[in-house]
């Protein structure tokens, strides 16, 4: 029997407003009655260091050997008040993720890693572990409107403290945690009864605007002596202003988290249509700083969609200190991997497609909380993966840094970049490629 | 985000000492409000058929006197500029509007900070405490007085920037908070002939609330008028010539808080500035109820 | 003998002079039992923010006039006591303890509190023990809008009203109000106060040093939990 589409091409014309999975959609929508919740950052194409170019030495610029001529990739975070700021061996972190959306053997594996190669975890909307805690050398500890397991014992025990105001894939958005991850534990470190759906706030209960954040930062020295950084994380809206008013308010480091940033669990909708990209973002960020005088003396760290070497690279040339993943310290814990195909395929998904880490049924055993799945995810070997992981990652970006004649990733600048795309040019602030043009710029063409 | 003052004096005692006792609480919000500081007085009012205006200056040596001369040109009398640091306050013989049209129209370089009877508003960017010195602001006395200290949050730091806001006559608002819907909000009431000077939100809560007293409401259902109008967060405090009014958002996340003895009635954003008046201890305190207008008033001005 | 003169007598701290700075590193050096004055008087503190905040020591602490934001924050095992007013956020995320204010406080009472008591004796204003997660709260006047908003778990008690509002998403914490309650919030509903709650609340009034206020008097108030789970029925309430 012949088949549609080569006896009747235009009968099987696909509709770009309403393609299969919008339909889909559209039906479960109608079918359950609430939002579509899942897991995992924007999914859509969105301009990002994909359209930025390297300029690599040639004639004019001498690059440097590999090996012998050093390229040097430390950072020294919150230096700007804390006693003890954070001194990194690499300018990459691990994000915050919560224990409750992670299984805690994924957690005890992001710490063995980041510790093996010199760099900080950060705890979640959850509160801190025991197990974070021994095998994270260096510990972020969290501050969120939900303050769930918050306690003075846990922020000395930190070696840095972040106060969440939001993050890239929700800004704006509060935590969430549904009903099948919160077992006896996840219950008992948040005070919750078990079993339910957890709301969080989006807003912290006792501040409100940069004015209040001041005194709260204040308050959050006081009660550690000083002796920490306080970072202030937030998701990338406006930008410009937010980060002015963080170095106001008395910041030590911003985290900046792009829309691009991932979520264990947050409505689809929020995740696709709310904030800026991670691109355009570390552009606004670097500004209000330059203009403040403060660039490299409040440290900006940035997130959302960090996948390799060259990101990392080009995030340090666009002005940032150092970046942070989330997403991909999972995927190379195991996340999405093609072996567990057939597992997803059990539960509606695919390897490479899976993003319901609401659901808690993870097959990797690293986004659910489910004894005998979390059994399966070996912290040390996780942990091995993601020292491995973050070793390319520091590799591949001290590669490209030498190319460019850079001594220290530090010294790769907006300079060494040009864009492929309109858009990348005008939204990173660098020139279209063989151009020297920058959409926006008066002069330049 | 900011910090708020005012001070409503109900005893001849406080109003000799207004200046005084509103710098105390002034600098008690500096920290909240580091960028810039301004307030409004309201003293010494004009006769009938005068009026006062303040006037700024970017220029430290502009010629005061020759305006004066230019004043007593179109309107007749013998206008004296009393100057404090970049601001001049003149009393001319004309109604408010007059005078404040013709300074507009004759003498763009200067801008015009407050027009009415009794009001003067001040402002500039810089540290509170250094506001108080320049502007000698424990001299004055008066019947009642509001103040702000700035921390900028979508705007930039600038003098036109900084609260009180007048968009009328004798009018002012200074604001905490940040609002959500000013942009489309400043297009209507541009359609309504309300002028605007800045991209700042506090600008267009003021011009609201003079567009809707201008059309005949009381201060009080023009502050009700912010409750359905207005969208996000605010602590507003409004000067009128003879009164004060507080008003929070429903949902009241942003401080305040009020107090009230035989001889005053205050508003501040954190205790700590009322705590510097005389006879606070014994003050009846209380936080204002959100989406409540609370507003004091006193018998009329001659 | 000398060590006896040093734990009766008190240690004053002019905050006029002193750095807070001073102050709070003087009573952190004092947790895990580490010697050193067990009571203290600060005067003085004006409107200062984070006083005696971090404290983990069994100790009295008495302030002497009115503080500003964050007063006793993350505060263990210690007696602090304001004579005067407090501003918002009094003793937030509280541990242990106990926190007494004579005068007002502001909003967040006790925000985010695990454990311990915290008194106020006049009015307590917005969002008192909002995100509470333990701790016992005793109001002697009235509360302000949204009190007890998204309430794990613990106990409110306020002698006077309760603003609009109230227990707004609510947990498992109790609520006990003998006055006008201005509105629930959405999930919270009036509760049959029986003898347990009864001896419940004469207990609270007691540690909390308040006579006078006859326990069946109170009305309580708690999670009805229809929303702990999403339902698509209830969209209406979010």
């Amino acid at each position: 029997m012949a088949t549609f589409d080569t006896q009747h091409p235009w009968a099987l014309r696909e509709s770009y407003l309403f393609p299969r999975p919008v339909i889909a959609e559209i039906q479960r929508a109608a079918r359950e009655g609430i939002y579509d919740i899942r897991g995992f950052g924007a999914k859509r194409r969105l301009p990002h260091f994909d359209d930025l170019l390297f300029l690599g030495a040639s004639i004019s610029r001498y690059p440097l050997e590999g090996y012998r001529e050093r390229c040097d990739t430390d950072v020294v975070l919150g230096t700007r008040f804390a006693r003890r700021p954070l001194e990194l061996a690499i300018p990459v972190t691990i994000a915050g993720m919560s224990f409750g959306a992670l299984s805690a053997p994924a957690k005890e594996a992001l710490g063995r890693g980041a510790s093996e190669v010199g760099t900080c975890t950060t705890t979640g909307d959850g509160g801190m572990t025991p197990e974070e805690r021994e095998h994270s050398k260096l510990l972020v500890y969290q501050l969120l409107p939900s303050r769930y397991g918050m306690n003075p014992d846990d922020l000395r025990k930190a070696d840095a403290i972040e106060v969440v105001v939001g993050q890239g894939a929700k800004p704006g958005g509060g935590g969430m945690l549904l009903g099948h991850k919160i077992s006896d534990r996840v219950a008992e470190m948040r005070d919750l009864p078990k079993g339910i759906d957890q709301r969080s706030a989006c807003r912290h209960p006792d501040w409100t605007g940069p004015d209040d954040l001041e005194i709260k930062i204040g308050e959050l020295r006081e009660l550690t002596d000083w002796d920490k950084p306080v970072f202030v994380k937030i998701g990338a809206t406006r930008t410009y202003y937010d980060v002015q008013l963080a170095v106001k308010a008395g910041a030590d480091a911003i985290v900046l988290d792009g829309m691009q940033g991932g979520t264990a669990a947050t409505q689809d909708v929020f995740i696709e249509h709310v904030g800026i990209p991670t691109l355009p973002a570390v552009r606004l960020a670097v500004d209000a700083l330059q203009e403040l005088d403060m660039h490299r003396r409040v440290q900006l760290i940035v997130s959302g969609g960090i996948r390799t070497g060259a990101d990392v690279a080009k995030a340090l040339a666009l002005g940032a200190d150092a970046v942070s993943i989330g997403t991909a310290a999972l995927i190379a814990m195991g996340d999405n991997s093609p072996e567990l195909d057939e597992e997803y395929r059990k539960i509606g998904s695919a390897a490479g497609f899976y993003d319901d880490w609401q659901a808690g049924r993870d097959p990797a055993g690293i986004s659910t909380q489910d004894d005998d799945l979390a059994a399966r995810f070996d912290p040390v070997v996780g942990g091995r993966r993601i020292a491995n992981y973050l070793r390319v990652l520091t590799l591949e970006a001290q590669t490209l840094a030498r190319a460019c004649g850079k001594s220290h990733v530090h010294n790769l600048e907006p300079e060494d970049l040009v864009a492929l795309t309109i858009e990348a040019a005008a939204m990173a602030r660098v020139p279209l490629a063989g151009t020297d043009w920058i959409p926006g710029i008066d002069g330049s063409e | 985000m900011c910090g708020i003052v005012g001070l409503f004096a109900k005893s001849a005692d406080i109003e000799e000492s207004l200046g005084e006792h509103l710098a105390a609480m002034l600098s008690q919000m500096s920290d909240r409000g580091p960028d810039s500081a301004g307030v409004a007085v309201y003293r010494e009012p004009a006769p009938t058929g005068s009026s006062k205006l303040t006037l700024f200056s970017a220029d430290p040596l502009y010629d005061w006197d020759a305006l004066c001369t230019d004043l007593a040109k179109a309107f007749g009398g013998a206008p004296e500029a009393s100057v404090r640091a970049s601001h001049a306050v003149v009393v001319v013989d004309a109604e408010a509007s007059d005078a404040e049209s013709w300074v507009r129209a004759t003498h763009p370089e200067l801008r015009v900070m407050s027009a009415g009877r009794a009001i003067e508003i001040y402002k500039e960017t810089g540290r509170p405490e250094e506001f108080v010195r320049q502007f000698a602001l424990g001299d004055f006395r008066g019947t009642h007085a509001l103040g702000h200290t700035r921390m900028a949050t979508e705007s930039r730091v600038t003098t036109e920037g900084s609260h009180p806001f007048s968009t009328g006559l004798d009018l002012c608002l200074v604001h905490n908070g940040s609002l959500s819907n000013h942009n489309r909000l400043r297009e209507r009431l541009r359609r309504e002939g309300i002028t605007f000077q800045t991209d700042n939100d506090t600008e267009v809560a003021a011009g609201y609330l003079a567009w809707r007293l201008r059309a005949g409401a009381s201060l009080e259902e023009a502050l009700e008028g912010c409750l359905d109008d207005l969208d996000g967060f605010y602590t507003f405090l409004v000067g009128t010539v003879d009164g004060f009014a507080v008003l929070r958002d429903s949902i009241a996340c942003k401080p305040a808080v009020l107090a009230e003895t035989d001889e005053w009635v205050a508003m501040a954003s954190e205790w700590r500035a009322i705590a510097v008046l005389p006879g606070a201890a014994e003050a009846h305190a209380w936080e204002p109820a959100p989406a409540v207008v609370y507003a004091w008033e006193r018998a009329k001005v001659a | 003998m000398a060590v006896e003169a040093v734990e009766t007598a008190v240690e004053v701290v002019d905050l006029a002079v002193t750095p807070l700075r001073d102050l709070n590193g003087r009573l952190h050096s004092l947790a895990g039992g580490a010697s050193g004055p067990r009571r203290w008087r600060i005067v003085n503190p004006n409107g200062a923010h984070a006083v005696a905040c971090g404290t983990d020591a069994e100790i009295e602490i008495d302030i002497e006039g009115h503080v500003g934001y964050y007063c006793a924050g993350m505060n263990k095992l210690a007696t602090v006591r304001v004579h005067g007013n407090a501003g918002p956020g009094l003793a937030e995320n509280i541990v242990s303890g106990t926190v007494v204010v004579d005068g007002n406080a502001s909003q967040s009472v006790a925000a985010t509190g695990r454990g311990g008591l915290v008194v106020v004796h006049g009015d307590a204003s917005a969002r008192c023990g909002i995100s509470m997660k333990g701790v016992d709260i005793v109001v002697r006047g009235s509360v302000g809008h949204l009190s007890a908003f998204m309430a794990q778990t613990g106990r409110l008690v306020v002698c006077g009203d309760a603003g609009d509002g109230l227990g707004d998403s609510i947990y498992e914490a109790r609520l006990y109000v003998r006055g006008e309650v201005a509105g629930l919030g959405a999930d919270c509903v009036e509760k049959e106060l029986r003898d347990e709650h009864v001896t419940e609340l004469r207990e609270l009034l007691e540690r909390a040093g308040i006579d006078g206020v006859e326990p069946s008097a109170f009305r309580r108030y708690g999670s009805a939990r229809r929303l702990y789970n999403f339902h698509v029925d209830q969209a209406g309430e979010y």
